[in-house]
């Protein structure tokens, strides 16, 4: 085809030359050029973070009117509901459904009431709460201003570890108040563990089965001619693992300190993965051979004997099988509940009855497996039967420490290594120590990347950020600041971090200072802990630094917390909600919205654990 | 000659660290600021220049450093502390407050300097102040300790003499008082005191430095005959006791002695002092004014490695300096006075004075003052100072006196000496008493090798071969440094070792075992094989065919393993 001006986006000048050079092309040469222009569009639409669905949005609009509308929320910390949100999406559309997809957080809620198909994917976090960007919608819909949903068809895919007491809770709320407000269930609630591909997988199709019944979907099959899209996808993912091989392991804390970091860089080279600021890496880890042994051992088992152990039967030895694929270090409610039923324990069925539930719950973090065949004594129990009741190993997420334009082909992850002695034999984190003890340069690990829209810069580069990032919570201001600083980006940074002591547990210092003195970081304060005689925490700097500190969010900064949950992101809300009273004179309530809207902005996100 | 003196109009352009201390607005430069940059354990390298004369500055642990890098962890950054008391002299109650600040702030353990001071390594920058700050509620100072000023003004601790020593030590505080700096910049930074608003500018003041302070450091020492244990002719400003009819005559005066130098820059020299007069106690104070005045102006303020006062002198002479001095003091000193020292250690275990008090040398090797496993010497000590009534004194050898202690206590005291295993050192070498090393690595930024972590075990390997000529009784002066800027003196031992390389040593011979003669370049850059081959041969030699009564220095003269140095400018020829 020749190239025009009216036939093609070129202006005169471009479309000569194409003309020129197109015909000369070998077949090879033609597809060669073809990836390397798609792969840079890939790379230039990351840069400019346009929200993902706006190309769905774009799409939907111009199709043909199609009978059936359906409304795709989730709720999404760290990406998981988020993808699986979007894969459904594709597939609804794919078989001729019009599809309105969004993140609970910039979800219209006034638009709920008009909704004939809802389909809500949404995780749970620690003790049973909804993902930040969740808890509005959340308690919109368990407020009094929650609308009658009398003509809504609705179904749940709720996500969860059934390691945590309220496993898959804020699934189970959402089902609940939609049945309490009317809605019908379309198909039942499905709540995955977390190992949660198959399940997800079910669940879309009974939800794809029950939507096209009675349906008159099918006319619009043309529909789906969804943009391919335009970044080089990469074969690897979740489901398929890259197997990246190891550049640098090494601690970064300083001798003498209590604790132990690794700094872990690792090559994506010809894995074509891709990742921006913010998301994070999934590494499916090893159980540690000494506890695998031990495990064995207390069993009674061979561990040459051959179990299934793999997606579709494939038997491998019992180490092999307990090392790479089984879990043996978390002990869950159904677990101890089939362990029982096998073996009619006795003792173990009295933890699990009525009246025990905290015992239950204190076993159940306390313990691993091997404890478990220790304490209730089940030797002799067959291996075929215990193993088909584990869990698959799952994958451990670790906010990227890097840039990917600051370290093209590289991915680095900052990991506290957790070790620690309970009931008499010491503990590991499966994955740290792992790291710590059992991987070298040039090893390999199986990692694949996860996306987290909910954790981004700013779109615009000018825009300043406030980062509070203690310990391992920096790492992904690492990254922000790489991209920063290759991005040439104005907008103003301030860095909050603390650990235990400067002198040997300040991680990645010297970077730190480079940037400040460069410019690309404006401003850096540290707490560290046990270096004065009273803690001191970022809180303490932040409430320090109020004064400045509002200032900052009147100038429209976005504010980003990573690192730990339970303490460290509680009490850096509580310092910024007091500094919103303090220095804006805003009441409580007014903080405490101001907070939530910032949420919705995006000017205020977590990435807490 | 040089002409970049302050005098001088044509002078050549002054060196950096002249424009840091113009800058500093007497003493202060940023530190204020950058002592609480939370960011860093480090402050400039502008900063640490002045912080000197605050008796402090930056080092890092050279252990760590490679592996910091990697760890994208800075330098372990920490201060030296250097604390400093004139004559050495120093009360239980002051002990007690070294060891308790040592143990809070800093690595833990205390170093006695060769200049009688106490040294604290590892203090984080964060504890300073509150380091400084107890050090001065005890009434010891860090001023001054080390900077472009005089320095901790030595006296021989003298445990025979007891007036004397009274009277001699209360003329080194004087003279020391007298040339301390008098900006209030120390107390406004460390003792948090009143930021007074000065309009008096450059002399009035600092009366006696001015505005840029001194070309280079300046050293003071007073010795009192027989025994030169202070090394009086390594100091700027040499004073010898006269001592007649057992009153303090006076002093003789000898100057433009200094022990750095650089290797491979054969313009930089090893130099003893020349004793040039005599004056009166009372005219003692004026004379070192005027003389650390005449290196304020005429000292080479361009090139750090030529300031030292002695290189002023070698270059004008003598006798210019003698005019210049007697213009300055309105007189000319006396014609010198007979002396003689016979050696420069120290003497250990008991001695009665002269009051009739007891005073107990203890030996400590290379004056670190740690426990070690069946050697609990800084606990020992610390014990002695919670009963003793008498006072410490820190002797010019790393060593410490125990000093006048009462009849009724001495029993006491040597229960305590015994209960810790402190030593007199007689079970060692004669040499390992005789024995002195630097700090050097792993804080020390100058060293090249190691000093004081390798001399004890080098020892360990020279003792058999002295037991093996019989020469273990034998006096030997040893010295052993990390690089040639000369903190033991090594220059003038009768057998120094100077670092060049890790593990290589440039080995000197033939100095004067009472400090009066240089000794001179052996072997260049060799190892601990070496180094023994050769010891074994010379040890040997020695004692065969040894004069009676001659020492190891005065005899590799005479059977000519070097020539005689009796000036540093011949010590490279």
């Amino acid at each position: 085809m020749e190239l025009q001006v009216t036939n093609s986006p070129f202006n005169q000048e471009q479309a000569e030359l194409l003309n020129r050079l197109l015909p000369t092309l070998t077949d090879n040469q033609r597809i060669w050029l073809g990836g390397y222009i798609a792969a840079s569009l890939g790379t230039a639409t990351a840069a400019t973070a346009a929200p993902a669905s706006a190309p769905l949005a774009v799409l939907t609009e111009n199709a043909p009117v199609i009978s059936k509308e359906v409304t795709v929320l989730f709720g999404s910390q760290t990406g998981n509901s988020d993808r699986l949100a979007k894969k459904l999406t594709k597939k609804l559309e794919e078989n001729g459904f019009q599809v309105t997809v969004s993140a609970m957080g910039s979800y219209k809620s006034n638009n709920l009431k008009k909704v004939e198909n809802l389909l809500i994917v949404v995780s749970t976090q620690g003790e049973g709460e909804p993902p930040d960007n969740a808890i509005p919608f959340y308690e919109f819909l368990h407020s009094k201003r929650a609308p009658k949903l009398d003509t809504l068809r609705y179904s749940v895919l709720a996500l969860g570890d059934t390691s945590y007491e309220f496993f898959c809770q804020t699934g189970k709320d959402f089902d609940k108040r939609l049945e309490e407000l009317g809605g019908k269930q379309l198909t039942p609630r499905v709540d995955c563990d977390v190992d949660f591909d198959e399940a997800a997988a079910e669940w879309m199709n009974q939800v794809l089965g029950a939507l096209s019944e009675g349906s008159s979907a099918q006319a619009a099959g043309a529909v789906s001619q969804l943009a391919t899209s335009t970044e080089v996808e990469s074969e690897y993912s979740r489901t398929n693992p890259f197997r990246a091989e190891v550049l640098e392991n090494l601690n970064l804390n300083g001798r003498g300190s209590d604790r132990e970091t690794r700094h872990v860089e690792l090559s994506l080279e010809g894995s074509n993965l891709q990742y921006e600021p913010g998301d994070s890496l999934g590494v499916y880890p090893e159980n540690h051979p000494r506890l695998v042994d031990e495990l064995i051992e207390a069993l009674g088992w061979n561990a040459d004997e051959l179990v299934p152990a793999g997606k579709n039967g494939e038997e491998r030895t019992l180490r092999e099988a307990l090392l790479r694929y089984y879990e043996i270090t978390v002990l869950t409610k159904p677990l101890l509940t089939q362990v029982a039923e096998l073996t009619s324990n006795p003792e173990l069925m009295n933890l699990l009855s009525a009246g025990h539930e905290a015992e239950l719950r204190t076993y159940l973090a306390e313990h691993d497996l091997l404890d478990l065949v220790q304490d209730f004594n089940l030797k002799g129990v067959s291996s075929r039967a215990l193993t088909a009741l584990l869990r698959k190993i799952p994958a451990r997420l670790y906010s990227i420490a890097s840039s990917l334009k600051a370290n093209p082909d590289e991915v680095h992850l900052t990991v506290r290594t957790v070790r620690y002695e309970t009931h008499g034999r010491e503990r590991y984190g499966v994955c740290s120590v792992q790291l710590a003890e059992r991987v070298e340069a040039g090893d390999t690990l199986p990692v694949f990347i996860q996306n987290n829209p909910n954790f981004k810069l700013p779109e615009s580069s000018d825009t300043p950020i406030i980062m509070i990032g203690p310990g391992t919570g920096v790492a992904p201001f690492r990254a922000f600041l790489g991209e920063r600083e290759e991005t040439g980006a104005e907008g103003k940074t301030w860095l909050f971090y603390g650990d235990q002591h400067f002198s040997t547990d300040f991680l990645y210092q010297v970077e730190w200072q480079r940037w400040l003195k460069e410019g690309v970081l404006t401003r850096m304060d540290v707490a560290f802990s046990r270096d004065t005689d009273q803690k001191v925490y970022v809180q303490h700097r932040m409430l320090e630094k109020s004064k400045e500190l509002y200032q900052w969010l009147q100038e429209g900064a976005a504010v980003y917390v990573c690192g730990d949950e339970k303490k460290m992101a509680h009490d850096v809300h509580a310092a910024l909600a007091a500094i919103l009273e303090q220095e804006g004179g805003l009441s409580p309530e007014e903080a405490s919205d101001y907070l939530t809207q910032m949420q919705q902005q995006k000017r205020y996100q977590r990435d807490v654990y | 000659m040089s002409e970049n003196n302050l005098l001088s109009p044509n002078s050549a352009p002054h060196s950096d660290v002249e424009e840091i201390k113009r800058r500093s607005n007497y003493l202060r430069g940023s530190l204020e600021e950058t002592l609480k940059d939370p960011l860093t354990g480090s402050i400039p390298e502008d900063d640490n220049r002045l912080m000197k004369h605050h008796g402090s500055y930056m080092q890092d642990d050279r252990d760590l450093r490679n592996e910091r890098a990697k760890q994208k962890l800075e330098p372990a950054y920490q201060f030296m502390l250097r604390v400093r008391a004139a004559g050495g002299v120093v009360t239980p109650e002051q002990w007690l407050m070294m060891d308790r600040v040592a143990k809070k702030y800093s690595s833990g353990t205390i170093r006695l300097t060769t200049r009688q001071s106490f040294q604290l390594h590892g203090v984080l920058k964060w504890n300073l102040k509150n380091t400084i700050r107890e050090v001065n509620e005890s009434m010891l100072s860090t001023l001054a300790a080390c900077g472009d000023v005089n320095r901790n003004v030595m006296c021989n601790p003298n445990p025979h003499q007891s007036e004397i020593h009274s009277e001699v030590y209360d003329w080194a505080s004087k003279v020391s008082d007298h040339l301390d700096p008098r900006s209030r910049a120390y107390h406004e930074i460390w003792l948090d005191g009143e930021k007074i608003v000065d309009s008096r500018d450059g002399e009035e003041q600092e009366p006696i430095y001015g505005h840029v302070y001194l070309p280079r450091k300046f050293k003071i020492g007073i010795a009192v005959p027989p025994n030169n244990d202070v090394d009086v002719f390594s100091q700027d400003l040499g004073l010898i006791a006269i001592v007649e009819d057992g009153q303090l005559k006076g002093f003789n005066v000898s100057v433009g002695g200094g022990m750095g130098m650089t290797h491979g820059d054969p313009k930089t020299y090893p130099q003893v002092s020349k004793v040039i007069g005599f004056c009166t106690p009372e005219q003692m104070i004026d004379v070192a004014e005027k003389t650390v005045t005449i290196q304020r102006d005429y000292g080479d303020r361009s090139v750090r490695k030529h300031a030292r006062f002695k290189y002023t002198i070698d270059d004008r002479g003598l006798d210019w300096f003698k005019k210049e001095l007697t213009a300055r003091l309105g007189w000319e000193l006396a014609e010198a006075r007979p002396y003689h020292f016979d050696h420069n250690g120290d003497r250990y275990g008991w001695v009665k004075g002269s009051n009739g008090k007891w005073h107990f040398t203890l030996f400590i090797q290379n004056g670190r003052v740690k426990d070690e496993e069946g050697y609990p010497l800084m606990t020992g000590l610390r014990e002695i100072a919670k009963v003793h009534t008498g006072d410490f004194r820190l002797t010019p050898n790393q060593s410490l006196i125990i000093a006048n202690v009462a009849k009724q206590h001495k029993k006491k005291i040597e229960a305590l000496i015994k209960e810790y295993n402190l030593t007199d050192g007689n079970h060692y070498s004669a040499l390992r008493r005789n024995s002195m090393a630097c700090v050097a690595l792993p804080t020390c930024g100058l060293a090249m090798a190691e000093s004081e972590r390798y001399l004890p075990s080098l020892m360990d390997k020279i003792d058999p071969i002295l037991a093996e000529n019989g020469l273990q009784d034998e006096e030997i002066i040893i010295r052993m440094t990390g690089c040639p800027n000369g903190c033991a003196r090594p220059a003038l031992a009768e057998l120094s070792f100077i670092g060049k390389a890790p593990g290589k040593y440039n080995m000197y011979l033939g100095g004067g075992f009472a400090g009066q003669r240089l000794n001179k370049l052996y072997k260049e850059n060799i190892g601990e094989a070496e180094i023994l081959e050769n010891l074994k041969q010379l040890f040997a030699h020695y004692a065969k065919e040894r004069n009676i009564g001659e020492h190891f220095g005065d005899f590799t003269v005479r059977a000519g393993y070097v020539p005689e140095v009796l000036d540093g400018q011949q010590f490279h020829a």
